[in-house]
């Protein structure tokens, strides 16, 4: 690590606003990045990086300066994320628009209907929080399971279970409306 | 549900939901985070527990109304 950022984290970790300015310019973006891929609306990214910042803020006494600031800041993030997911259990208007914005695949399966892909997203929706971000994370996002565990402070078995439990769920639940994947 | 099956459903879940595309915020986030960073201590007084509130205001009141109880308050402080 360079003394420079060896530097800032210290005085971050004394509560200096300036260090924490600094890092936050640094990082704000990595830390919105990966919020969007939870929360998947750029205007509940925001929100959710405001308050994972306004975390960070408040724990600075107890960061390690000798552990990377960027990890520390992702688990603090993700678990803002699941605050928000839990308080915002998405509706079916808001998950529907949020599906209709979101990008197209790349290669486009021509055997999923655009009714099938909805109704996935809707039945995703309805999965406990905990089970739907390890899923994000893991299937959609396509992370390695190692990173998806640190992030969510949770073991890689545990993000295996969540996993298979989300797909299980999901795969009842889309047999219940007569979509058998 | 054999591997089968989830490979099916995973296959289906990023039809449903791919990928998000790299992005960065809209708006600087800065000024909405130290708006927060400024509201802290008053958010701290409204932490205070009503009952330290009223407290605080009967000590108030009774110093105002006997004033010869001072030095006893402030040999129990």
């Amino acid at each position: 690590m360079r003394d420079g950022e060896s530097s800032v984290l210290d005085r971050f970790r004394q509560g200096n606003v300036d260090a924490f300015e600094t890092l936050f310019r640094l990082h704000q973006r990595a830390v919105y990045g990966w919020v969007l891929r939870i929360v998947r609306r750029p205007d509940a990214a925001e929100e959710v990086t405001v308050e994972a910042f306004w975390r960070i803020h408040k724990a600075h006494a107890r960061f390690d300066p000798q552990r990377s600031f960027e990890a520390w800041a992702r688990t603090i993030a993700t678990h803002a994320a699941l605050d928000w997911l839990r308080s915002h259990r998405l509706e079916r208007e808001s998950l529907s628009e949020s599906f209709v914005e979101g990008p197209a695949p790349v290669t486009p399966d021509p055997a999923v209907t655009a009714e099938i892909r909805n109704r996935t997203a809707l039945a995703f929706g309805r999965l406990p929080p905990r089970l739907r971000i390890a899923a994000l994370l893991a299937v959609v996002e396509e992370l390695p399971h190692k990173e998806v565990a640190e992030a969510l402070g949770i073991s890689v078995t545990a993000v295996k279970l969540r996993v298979f439990r989300a797909l299980r769920l999901l795969r009842r639940d889309l047999q219940q409306q007569g979509i058998a994947p | 549900m054999n591997t089968h099956d989830q490979d099916r459903i995973q296959h289906l879940l990023r039809e449903a939901l791919p990928p998000t595309q790299p992005a960065e915020p809209a708006r600087d986030l800065w000024p909405a985070l130290l708006e927060r960073l400024n509201a802290q201590p008053i958010a701290a007084l409204r932490t205070v527990p009503l009952l330290d509130w009223a407290l605080a205001l009967g000590l108030v009141a009774l110093v105002a109304i006997a004033p010869a109880t001072i030095p006893v308050l402030l040999y129990y402080l």
